[in-house]
């Protein structure tokens, strides 16, 4: 049971190699590019494929096929890497493929910066490609996490026949931490009968297609597909809750500023005031029941998050403007201090008597 | 008890090395530990810097604004986070390469000509370590045979030289000023 100190993005990539995973594309970006030089290492040794595509296009692509055809998969980039990858995710939806693909977020818009940022959420949350989807979104807040949340990726993007996308940051990303590989869970890989990897004449042959030119078929398609993700969200929910069943301010925020918020809400603590913290892990599907139900006991709500407040959104859904939500984040790359988020909550507090 | 350790100098001087030995040493003793090495644009000379975290409760971010121990290796270093140390904190210093003195009285300084004495050894590389030695005898993070050990025993057996190299280094670290 020994710990090794590791960086997040090799975490993710020994994770993967794991859990089975025997195919990576990418191309390099900073802050992400150690996945790429640890599975270019890692790959050959246990008979698997590390390749650098030409584009980020190019390697999302190979993503789709190597999914069609039924084996564990997966890419990795950073934000402006992730767009240019959408149309292909989209594509990968629309077949029903699973698939794992890792956003180490840095700030945008544009080019942005190389610093960790949380920016990209409505991208992942909302529409990381066109067309009536959704991802399955994880968002780990340790570098232990990081390679639990891999690990467990793989498992739910076969059982669902979907693409999960890890949501992760550039602090999480190039820190290391201690890891402890020996006590992951895995998911032993199903059978995928409907895998394109070639019949020999031996059963009818299988058909991977995101194309349907009749609108009813096309319709009959999305709705098959709203179903699974209804599925999903009663099923699949994940959050940790730390201290919000007394809490009269509960503090919404995700990975490395989940820990940040965790900090802060031990030292509201000790001055007396009855913080908590709701840290989602899977921000798609998003805990709102679980935020709705905290509603009855929350006075307020606090979103904190690296971006101009993206999540806060979906927290004021969940609440059903029942409580007030506030929003508190930094952007372009620099992260708050706990004392920045006890500010907020103080003052939060202060309004409240 | 949390150590927020800054260490920062040029690209080449093992300083990314020096943070993960403190860092693999504190998981080891099982503390929570955190490194974290600035990323950019980098390039060949340039500066280099890591924040190493070591705490017996949980770490909420690897960042550290205002360390609480400076390891400065050039003077762009020094002149860029020595003012950030926290009152009570302590600034280590290779005064080879740095010939200035904080205008502070609220930290404690340490200064130790760490290119120079590893120049003497015949092992211009080991400047870091020499500094690893004096830090463990300035700080109480670790016990000294302690460290020496994780250190000397992260080298191949093979590399025996290597080992006592390292060893002498850290000794003449250590030794320092005695």
């Amino acid at each position: 049971m020994s710990k090794v100190l590791i960086k997040g993005n090799e975490a993710v990539a020994e994770a993967a190699i794991r859990s089975g995973c025997r195919y990576y594309f990418g191309y390099p970006i900073t802050p992400q590019t150690e996945i790429a030089e640890y599975m270019a290492k890692k790959m050959p040794t246990v008979g698997g494929l590390c390749l650098q595509a030409e584009s980020e296009v190019a390697a999302i692509n190979m993503v789709y096929g190597a999914a069609a055809s039924g084996v564990r998969v997966m890419t990795s980039s950073s934000s402006p890497g992730i767009s240019l990858k959408s149309e292909g995710v989209s594509y990968i939806v629309g077949c029903d493929l699973p698939c794992v693909i890792l956003n180490v977020q840095r700030g945008g818009p544009g080019l942005g910066g190389i610093q960790p940022s949380q920016s990209d959420y409505y991208q992942a949350t909302k529409a990381l490609g066109h067309g009536d989807m959704q991802l399955f979104v994880l968002a780990p807040s340790s570098v232990q996490e990081m390679a639990q949340l891999t690990a467990d990726a793989f498992g739910i993007a076969d059982k669902y026949r979907m693409p999960v996308l890890i949501l992760a940051d550039g602090a999480l990303g190039q820190m290391m931490e201690p890891v402890d590989f020996d006590a992951l869970k895995f998911t032993p890989e199903p059978k995928k009968p409907w895998a394109t990897n070639g019949h020999g004449g031996k059963r009818k042959k299988n058909i991977i297609t995101s194309l349907f030119l009749k609108p009813e078929e096309l319709e009959a398609n999305v709705l098959e597909r709203a179903e699974k993700y209804k599925i999903v969200t009663e099923n699949e929910i994940r959050y940790e809750n730390y201290m919000c069943d007394d809490a009269d301010i509960v503090i919404v925020s995700f990975g490395i500023t989940a820990r940040i918020s965790k900090a802060a809400v031990n030292e509201a603590r000790a001055r007396g005031i009855k913080a908590g913290l709701l840290r989602p892990i899977t921000l798609s599907p998003f805990p709102a029941p679980v935020l709705r139900k905290l509603a009855d006991t929350a006075s307020a709500f606090l979103s904190v998050e690296l971006n101009m407040g993206q999540m806060v959104n979906d927290v004021k859904l969940a609440v059903e403007c029942r409580k007030p939500v506030s929003f508190f984040g930094r952007t372009g790359g620099s992260l708050p201090s706990s004392d920045d988020v006890l500010e907020q909550i103080i003052k939060i507090s202060g309004g409240l008597k | 008890m949390t150590n927020k350790i800054i260490l920062a100098g040029f690209g080449g001087q093992g300083i990314l090395f020096l943070g993960k030995k403190l860092a693999t040493a504190g998981m080891d003793k099982d503390m929570n530990v955190t490194w974290l090495p600035s990323y950019g644009p980098e390039q060949r000379g340039g500066t280099c810097n890591c924040s190493v975290i070591l705490s017996d409760t949980d770490i909420s971010s690897p960042i550290i604004g205002s360390p609480d121990t400076l390891v400065a290796f050039n003077i762009q270093s020094y002149e860029k986070f020595m003012p950030r140390i926290v009152t009570g904190g302590k600034l280590f210093a290779d005064s080879t390469l740095i010939d200035k003195h904080p205008e502070r009285n609220d930290i404690d300084s340490y200064f130790i000509p760490a290119t120079a004495i590893a120049n003497d050894l015949g092992t211009p590389k080991l400047v870091n370590v020499v500094m690893l030695g004096y830090l463990i005898k300035n700080t109480d993070f670790f016990d000294r045979d302690y460290i020496r050990g994780v250190l000397t025993d992260s080298l191949p057996a093979s590399k025996a030289a290597l080992r006592e190299a390292n060893g002498r280094a850290f000794d003449a670290g250590y030794g320092y000023g005695e």
